[in-house]
């Protein structure tokens, strides 16, 4: 085991937590580089209510979208569901291909500015690598183990519980993994329409012509993006199987 | 009439119109290791696999311990029979311990008895419990993977043991120890085994009775010598193969029928078990045409010569 000086995960903790507390202490390094902007830090919101709502937005999406994700993989490696396995790749496919600002465009309409079309377009944006890794997942349980299972006397149900998910666990986690750093960075574009995220001043600082703002809201999300990845790999670790 | 452990009446199975399993009648008795054998594609793993439904028949019917295996859920009739299969599909996240545990847990047994049972079991397999209970499958070799794989089997003191080319996949020297221990295993516990396996030396090494299949129907029942002495078709004679059928011979018979008892000779002592073909091999590495034999306890009980073995 490392020491816990040198994890990655504290360092970019410890920045992260530091900006998104305490910006102002970069005040002097802003009013040199942009002396023509006023006020220097994003104001119209503090950070951490920017860090919240973003947070709260993509917590949402990504937690509906593994849920459904998973119950679709599972659903289809079943002998039942198996003929809707094209059907819920070609799906969740297009959801993925679709872009996430034409998606928001589309959702507007329907369910009004603010966070619930950005949760509506996440959502669709994460589900593909969730599904397939799922499936990929579970169907890399070899043929031999599943065997056994039924040939002790697992019902279906403790075979997926007990001998199929926990196997295919690590897979699944790098679908979520991917899906979740993904859906933080693409959740900014909620502010196009309402949504309170990182995205915000980024928006507001192209809206202004106040580059500091931009810079601000980028550099937040992208170490918002790299801690959470930092985390879901180390909890894949925990959750490894061994060998 | 005693009633048959395992009674197999009029089975047939059919994959798509291809005809696997032809109207198979076979009747196990208590205690019996029954050696399913043939080439491959002649039914021999789907009659396996029909016992404990893993396979559903077309028509007939199968009774284990004289109960219609329909009549049960299959969750239910699995638990109360062993299974091993040729990659030990051990769970590869569970230790061992919890992987022998399988179906004691499954059945609800109380915490201590689970831990008991698990400890007798390795050491019936001669893996130390103190070394093997919290090791993972991927920490053991093939070998120690397959006897863990039965003990797996044995853990809910099953009466019928099915075992599906369970050592076809280690190698030589290995298989020939899992051999020995399987047939030791079974006269120890009297459980009633079938057995699947295309290679004619392992039947004939561990059955008691040999079913040969043929395109999934019965080409001959009988005991090993019966089956090497009396083929009863040119299918049976091609399969057990014409030559060296003299040594075949040997290796189904046992040094127990037979020795000398009572006489004594110099030399380390063979088993009464082992067979012809292994005291033959004895004699010519130890120079000797005469060997004491030892019976389970070590005791030697009697005397087997060069002689008696072509007698």
């Amino acid at each position: 085991m490392r020491a816990a000086w040198k994890s990655p995960v504290l360092w970019v903790g410890l920045l992260f937590a530091f900006l998104l507390l305490d910006m102002r202490q970069l005040q002097p390094l802003f009013t040199a580089a942009f002396p023509g902007v006023r006020p220097e830090i994003f104001d119209r919101a503090s950070f951490l209510e920017l860090f919240w709502s973003h947070l709260a937005l993509v917590a949402v999406a990504s937690g509906a979208a593994t849920v459904v994700g998973i119950a679709l993989a599972v659903f289809v490696t079943r002998p039942a569901g198996s003929d809707f396995r094209t059907l819920v790749n070609v799906a969740a496919t297009i959801g993925q291909t679709f872009p996430p600002a034409a998606v928001l465009a589309l959702a507007v309409p329907a369910l009004g500015f603010g966070p619930r079309p950005t949760m509506m377009a996440l959502f669709l944006y994460g589900l593909l690598p969730i599904v397939e890794n799922s499936i990929a997942g579970i169907e890399g349980v070899p043929a031999a183990v599943r065997d056994a299972a039924s040939g002790m006397g697992l019902s279906r149900w403790q075979a997926l519980r007990d001998v199929e998910l926990p196997l295919a666990a690590p897979v699944i986690l790098a679908g979520v993994r991917v899906s979740v750093t993904i859906g933080i960075g693409t959740a900014t574009i909620g502010s196009a329409v309402g949504a309170l995220t990182f995205g915000t001043p980024i928006f507001d600082g192209l809206a202004g012509n106040k580059l500091p703002y931009v810079i601000q809201g980028a550099m937040l999300v992208a170490l918002f993006a790299i801690l959470t990845d930092l985390m879901l790999a180390r909890l894949a670790r925990v959750l490894s199987p061994p060998g | 009439m005693i009633e048959p452990m395992i009674d197999i009446e009029h089975v047939s199975k059919a994959y798509d119109g291809r005809i696997v399993v032809d109207d198979l009648s076979l009747a196990v008795p208590q205690g019996a290791f029954c050696v399913l054998l043939g080439p491959s594609g002649c039914g021999k793993s789907t009659t396996l696999r029909m016992i404990n439904r893993l396979v559903d028949f077309d028509s007939g019917a199968i009774r284990v311990g004289g109960e219609d295996v329909l009549l049960a859920p299959p969750e239910a009739l699995r638990r109360r029979i062993g299974y091993v299969i040729q990659s030990s599909g051990l769970f590869p996240h569970w230790r061992i311990g919890d992987n022998i545990a399988t179906v004691p847990r499954l059945l609800g047994w109380p915490r201590e008895q689970i831990d008991a049972r698990v400890g007798e079991l390795l050491t019936l397999l001669r893996l130390d419990p103190a070394i093997y209970r919290g090791k993972f499958p991927h920490q053991l070799s093939g070998g120690e993977q397959q006897r863990v794989g039965v003990a797996r089997a044995l853990a809910a003191d099953p009466d019928v043991l099915l075992m599906d080319e369970p050592f076809a996949a280690v190698d030589p020297i290995t298989r020939d120890a899992l051999q020995v221990e399987i047939a030791r295993i079974h006269r120890e516990t009297g459980k009633t085994i079938i057995f699947v396996t295309h290679d004619i030396e392992e039947a004939l090494r561990v059955a008691t009775v040999i079913a040969i299949l043929d395109k999934g129907r019965l080409a001959q029942l009988g005991t090993p010598i019966d089956i090497v002495e009396n083929p009863k078709s040119d299918f049976v004679r091609g399969f057990i193969g014409a030559q060296g059928i003299g040594l075949k011979l040997l290796s189904v018979r046992r040094v127990g029928e037979r020795m000398r008892a009572g006489e004594s000779a110099d030399g380390k002592p063979i088993s009464q078990h082992a067979t012809l073909a292994e005291a033959l091999g004895t004699m010519t590495e130890q120079r000797r045409d005469r060997l004491p034999v030892a019976d389970g306890e070590g005791r030697v009980v009697g005397v087997i010569t060069l002689a008696d073995l072509v007698r």
